[in-house]
């Protein structure tokens, strides 16, 4: 055991008077997760969500009590905090300040929409109601998704309302308790009646319900932080397995063969190294990011156990790697491409669940997939029974490959690495 | 006196290439034994197979009575290794490394730190132990190099050409550290191409070419295998073949061989003073432009000469 510490101390020291490599293991996810609280307005808004006052330009031609409803909603005082709703009669001008990034979309209520769910006396009812026109800028997405949310609450209350009003006229009209000429006005006043009553809350809040019932503040920066963790996390993994072939390549690599030393305590202690240098930054992102940006990263324990299991699965890909190449420079070259990779599949760039299921299978064998899910359930509320599944998941991975890689290095002969 | 190591039909082979042909020597508990040779010879394998780098592929060969094969972790324990290569960690300062290397051998606390500060004495760089070793120049690295080796007392030193690639001045004091060691007892295997340091340091010598031990013995057994000859060397014309020359040098009154490499041609007798006009005069007869002409005395290099119609560096 003194020696497998004595291997890892070492490499560990030797890490951290890398500069090169401290830059990429701690600056670069620092400084792309200040971009992306930038980007994502989390610095700038007063709610943590970073999003907060989503301008929003409206035109309404429609003449009915529905559009007027759809504009009251948007400028109510419980959205007041997400959207900022300004109303415009010309419709090129309005396209021009979402064009212009100065509205994330343009909501055009058309005209005849409140006919074509309600349809007046003595007119059929369309086979579909007029469409609500949502013109989104697309270099904001996630502020887009929320409105379209909204949007999508606001016409799944109208079809309550319709269908209601349609059954009810339908019943008095066959009981003979409405005349023909009163079913519009009837009809109307029941599908408000139901919109309203079936309005479990208007409210359209960013927060998320644990099993518990527990409400946390949505904070998008404790979504996106992990994955930028997690994606220099496998740099340092393939950056720690590199060294074995570098210390090939300097001569230390034989020297510690030919010292009293076994295979197993030469390979256990460099990666315990690698192990203790992806925890140390793992905490000191944690910390940092909850410092400076105040991230509320979730349940302490809970948080310390993913960190453990994430890094255990990232080094053991690290080791996989190193027991495949034959030169450092192919080490780099894949470390890197797994890197990105990783990132990509594990959530770090694209949020996976808009992915197709077979892909989403496939980010499975990537421990940033894993943790990213783990350190999110943990940011919205949940706690270490939650995240036992990944945690199982990631140590379960971190096993099989760190088994692989001996099994390959030993037959290789480390000797002859 | 017993013997520390003893080699009997070393094998090594890397797929279908055999680098150590078997080779068989043994040497003595506080004996300096030199293995001479070329590069590509075979030396630095033939260490690495000792220090259990390497598992042999055929013979046998044991460090105080243990099989290098078969118990290497003994071996380990009883040897010091010097690789050719520097073998030290640049970013780790010289006595970090040398107490990183001190724990791997089991030293630990007191008897570490005493020995670490020995070794830096011992080689000269104690005002320079709190530097990283990636500042040292060239000589210096060696140095510690070989403290790294030095550390835990070994009963054998394998040192596989230490001197190579450093100035004269610290060849030198890795030469006067070498004997140092010996008369303190330690045992060391040598390595090198150069025979001055072969002749300088060791008891006896083996010289190794192309995989095979082709003479061993003290230096004088070994001059003595040539005879008293001189061989007289003529480095001719780049432009011309010396064949048609040692083929008429062959037949000169007192010329015992005459062989041709590359572009110089060697002759051996008794006194090259003697024949060197008449070979001179062959030269001019048959229109071999000479470069230089140099007369040698019986060393080891004109053992590997004579043995080999090569020179150690050519």
């Amino acid at each position: 055991m003194r020696k497998l510490l004595l291997i890892a101390f070492k490499d560990f020291r030797l890490v951290a008077r890398d500069r090169a490599a401290l830059v990429l293991m701690l600056l670069a996810p620092f400084l792309l997760t200040l971009g992306l609280g930038a980007v994502t307005g989390r610095f700038s808004g007063a709610s943590a969500s970073g999003i907060s006052r989503i301008p929003v330009v409206l035109a309404n031609l429609d003449r009915g009590p529905l559009g007027s409803d759809l504009v009251a909603v948007l400028r109510s005082d419980e959205l007041h905090d997400l959207v900022d709703p300004t109303l415009s009669d010309d419709l090129a001008a309005a396209r021009s300040i979402v064009d212009a990034n100065k509205a994330v979309a343009l909501i055009v209520i058309p005209a005849g929409f409140t006919d074509s769910v309600i349809p007046p006396q003595g007119q059929a009812a369309p086979a579909a109601a007029a469409p609500i026109e949502l013109y989104a800028n697309p270099t904001a997405p996630t502020s887009v998704g929320v409105v379209k949310t909204v949007l999508d609450r606001f016409a799944s209350q109208v079809e309550v309302g319709r269908v209601a009003g349609q059954v009810a006229v339908t019943q008095l009209l066959a009981s003979g308790r409405i005349r023909m000429q009163d079913t519009s006005s009837i009809g109307l006043a029941a599908g408000v009646q139901e919109a309203n009553a079936a309005e479990q809350e208007s409210v359209i809040t960013l927060s998320s319900v644990t099993p518990s019932g527990r409400a946390v503040p949505f904070d998008v920066l404790a979504v996106l932080a992990p994955g930028m963790a997690l994606m220099f996390l496998m740099y340092t993994a393939s950056n720690g397995s590199r060294t074995i072939l570098t210390e090939r390549n300097h001569g230390t690599l034989p020297r510690l063969v030919v010292s009293p030393t076994r295979t197993w305590q030469i390979l256990g202690g460099k990666m315990i190294g690698i192990y203790l240098t992806g925890v140390v930054q793992m905490f000191v992102l944690i910390f940092g990011m909850a410092l400076l940006f105040r991230i509320q990263w979730g349940d302490s324990y809970a948080v310390q156990a993913l960190v453990l299991a994430a890094v255990f699965g990232a080094v053991g890909w690290g080791m996989i790697v190193a027991a495949l190449a034959k030169t450092p420079g192919q080490v780099n070259a894949v470390g890197t491409a797994i890197m990105l990779t990783f990132g990509i599949l594990g959530g770090t760039f694209v949020d996976s669940s808009r992915l197709p299921a077979w892909f989403r299978t496939l980010t499975k064998v990537t421990p940033n997939a894993w943790g990213v899910e783990g350190f999110t359930t943990l940011a919205l509320g949940g706690g270490l029974r939650d995240v036992v599944t990944p945690i199982f998941a990631l140590l379960v991975m971190g096993l099989v490959l760190f088994a692989l890689a001996l099994l390959l290095i030993r037959r290789r002969g480390l000797a002859d690495y | 006196m017993a013997a520390i190591l003893e080699v009997r039909n070393l094998v090594k082979k890397y797929g279908d290439f055999a680098a150590v042909k078997g080779i068989t020597f043994d040497i003595a508990e506080g004996e300096i034994f030199s293995l001479l040779g070329p590069n590509g010879a075979g030396k630095t394998t033939t260490i690495s197979v000792l220090s259990t780098l390497y598992a042999p592929s055929g013979g046998e060969a044991f460090v105080a009575g243990h099989s290098v094969a078969r118990e290497a972790m003994a071996v380990r324990n009883l040897i010091g290794v010097v690789p050719q290569e520097l073998a030290l960690y640049d970013e780790l300062s010289g006595r970090e490394n040398l107490v990183f290397w001190g724990k791997m051998y089991g030293l630990r606390r007191k008897v570490l730190k005493t020995r670490v500060e020995e070794v830096l004495e011992q080689v000269g760089l104690s005002d320079k132990a709190r530097q990283r070793v990636k500042t040292y120049s060239g000589g210096m690295k060696r140095r510690i190099n070989i403290g790294v080796g030095l550390l835990h007392k070994p009963r054998l030193l394998f040192m596989d050409e230490p001197t190579v690639g450093i100035d004269p001045q610290s060849r030198r004091a890795i030469l006067d550290s070498v004997k140092d060691l010996n008369r303190q007892g330690m045992s060391v295997l040598y390595t090198t191409h150069y025979m001055e340091e072969a002749q300088e340091l060791s008891h006896r010598v083996g010289i190794m070419d192309h995989g095979e031990l082709i003479a061993l013995g003290s230096q004088k057994e070994l001059t003595q295998q040539v005879g008293q000859n001189d061989t007289l060397i003529l480095d001719i014309d780049e432009n011309q073949s010396g064949a048609g020359l040692a083929a008429a040098v062959r037949s000169l009154a007192g010329v015992i061989r005459a062989d041709v490499t590359n572009h110089t041609v060697a002759v051996t007798a008794p006194e090259a003073e003697q024949i060197m006009v008449a070979v001179i005069t062959a030269a001019n007869a048959l229109g071999v432009k000479i470069h230089s002409v140099r007369i040698q005395e019986p060393d080891l290099e004109a053992v590997f000469l004579s043995l080999t119609g090569r020179g150690l560096r050519d």
